[in-house]
């Protein structure tokens, strides 16, 4: 273990690392305790038996491959999902964001107050919108590839994401310096053109960490379909083996260790742009990827 | 739109039900995700991997798989109990991990002196956190901390969708599907309730936000 950046305890003389130590020694005999009695729990429910585990980790057992068949159909959904949702949020959030930007006082009124609307409003809820509302005024996705609930999902998770991606563009044009704007009016562009080609490009480039972890949120939300019931994802998929070989513990740990390691991939990818961009000497330093990686709270 | 003005009692009942959700996942998360920041800081070792480990698994899962692992993980190892108690504790679980980077991210922002001055008068690393860094960092805190919370809020909304029931998620699920009220109207009413809870604490959050803030 490394010596913590931290300042609030002095580099350890003999007793301090005497007591660190103990407090480690003690720290470490609590946590194998729990882990032992969450063992012994789990062992004597049986949730360690070959039954439950088998048909996940056994290549041998009859079910094996079907069982992995069906999760990476649902991570291929998953991921289906996730991109077009973070495609299309991109393109109407950068509309959305860019007329934010360019309209006027007065008439951008009404985008301004859809667009709080939107963020105020649970993801969960903007899916099941979608869901029941789209049908039920005639909007028919039919005609689209795939799935009806695929698309209830995409445009659910359109609507919400389209609104933070407008935000996260509107954050990284106003963190560009006010000269960027002024040289291209200066040299005669039209406001169009400003945006387009020199305010937008320095922003996306600015926003790319940002962007990466809304990925990650997005990723996270398509499982809300799981519990709506409209799409089967990976959770869903996951869910539906879990009833029929009667073992949710185990595939739901699978189903999760998924999640968690596309998402770690994706966060530390987050990262290192973040801090490749800051390196680099061209261009607006990225300060708001920090503040947005604690709003992907939102799920 | 009589979906919504005939059941004016239900929603009312949901929306207290939502905000009951919201208040323990409120204080539970807060005190959780303190504690767990504390561990992230502190000089024993294990302590910090085990925050660690915490923040990275729960951060990087879906609240929704959390909330699968609970309702049917648990009742398989003999630990039954009602969907409201499982939604609430992963909803408490997934957003402590929030609350815990926002706290050390406020613990990391106050500035080295103050910790060495405490330090230097002789205050224990309990003494110089609880006394010196915290209340600091709480204040600078606020901003991501409100903001996680109301997160969490709008999550609310997912722990009613599974199925705690007499929720706002649920009212318009049951009024929809099993009474076959029109969609349109009733869910525009529950996203208006959402909106009731989110936009109030929003302006909340603007106001304590302006009373605390210091100048550093």
């Amino acid at each position: 273990m490394s010596a913590p950046e931290t300042v609030l305890y002095d580099a350890p003389g003999p007793r301090a690392k005497r007591r660190a130590l103990i407090g480690a020694v003690v720290v470490t005999a609590g946590i194998l305790a729990l882990l032992y009695v969450a063992a012994t729990r789990l062992h004597e429910q049986g949730q360690f038996s070959m039954d439950l585990w088998g048909p996940l980790i056994n290549p041998g057992d009859e079910n094996f491959q079907a069982v992995w068949r069906l999760l990476l159909k649902g991570l291929q959904a998953t991921l289906t999902a996730a991109v077009l949702a973070i495609l299309l949020s991109l393109v109407v959030g950068t509309a959305l964001g860019t007329a934010r930007m360019m309209l006027g006082r007065w008439s951008r009124v009404p985008l301004v107050g859809l667009i709080e609307l939107l963020r105020g409003l649970p993801v969960v809820i903007t899916i099941y919108f979608a869901s029941r509302v789209m049908p039920e005024v005639g909007l028919n996705v039919g005609f689209l590839p795939g799935q009806n609930g695929l698309w209830f999902l995409v445009i659910g998770l359109m609507l919400y994401n389209s609104v933070i991606i407008a935000e996260i563009l509107r954050a990284g044009v106003a963190s560009l310096p006010r000269g960027q704007g002024e040289a291209a009016r200066a040299i005669g562009m039209t406001e169009g053109q400003v945006m387009r080609t020199v305010l937008l490009p320095q922003a996306f480039r600015t926003m790319l960490p940002a962007l990466i972890s809304q990925l990650v949120v997005v990723l996270k939300d398509t499982s809300l379909a799981a519990v709506l019931g409209i799409y089967i994802e990976l959770l869903r998929r996951g869910n539906i083996i879990a009833l029929n070989l009667d073992n949710p513990i185990q595939v739901l740990f699978v189903v999760a260790l998924m999640f968690i390691a596309m998402n770690y991939g994706l966060s530390r990818l987050a990262v290192w742009t973040e801090r490749r961009l800051s390196r680099s000497k061209t261009g607006a330093k990225p300060e708001l990827a920090e503040a947005e990686s604690t709003a992907a709270a939102g799920a | 739109m009589e979906g919504v003005t005939g059941n004016l009692d239900l929603f009312w009942s949901g929306y207290l039900t939502s905000l009951g959700i919201c208040l323990w996942g409120m204080v539970g998360s807060l005190i959780l995700g303190t504690i767990i920041a504390s561990f992230r800081v502190s000089p024993v070792p294990p302590l910090r991997v085990f925050g660690t480990a915490y923040v990275t698994i729960v951060r990087n899962s879906p609240l929704t798989v959390v909330l699968f692992l609970f309702a049917f993980g648990l009742p398989e190892i003999g630990i039954n109990r009602s969907y409201y108690f499982f939604g609430v504790t992963a909803l408490i679980i997934y957003t402590s991990a929030f609350v815990c980077e926002a706290v050390r991210s406020g613990i990391n922002s106050v500035s080295a002196g103050q910790a060495e001055a405490g330090r230097s008068i002789g205050l224990t690393f309990t003494q110089s956190l609880g006394q010196v860094v915290l209340p600091q960092a709480f204040r600078t805190s606020v901003p991501p901390i409100g903001s996680v919370i109301i997160a969490m809020f709008k999550n609310s909304a997912v722990v009613g969708a599974f199925g705690v029931g007499g929720d706002l998620f649920s009212v318009g699920a049951n009024l929809t599907s099993a009474q076959g009220y029109a969609a349109f109207p009733v869910l525009t009413g529950v996203a208006i309730g959402y909106l009731c809870i989110t936009i109030p604490a929003g302006l909340l959050l603007g106001v304590i936000e302006r009373k605390v803030a210091i100048a550093r």
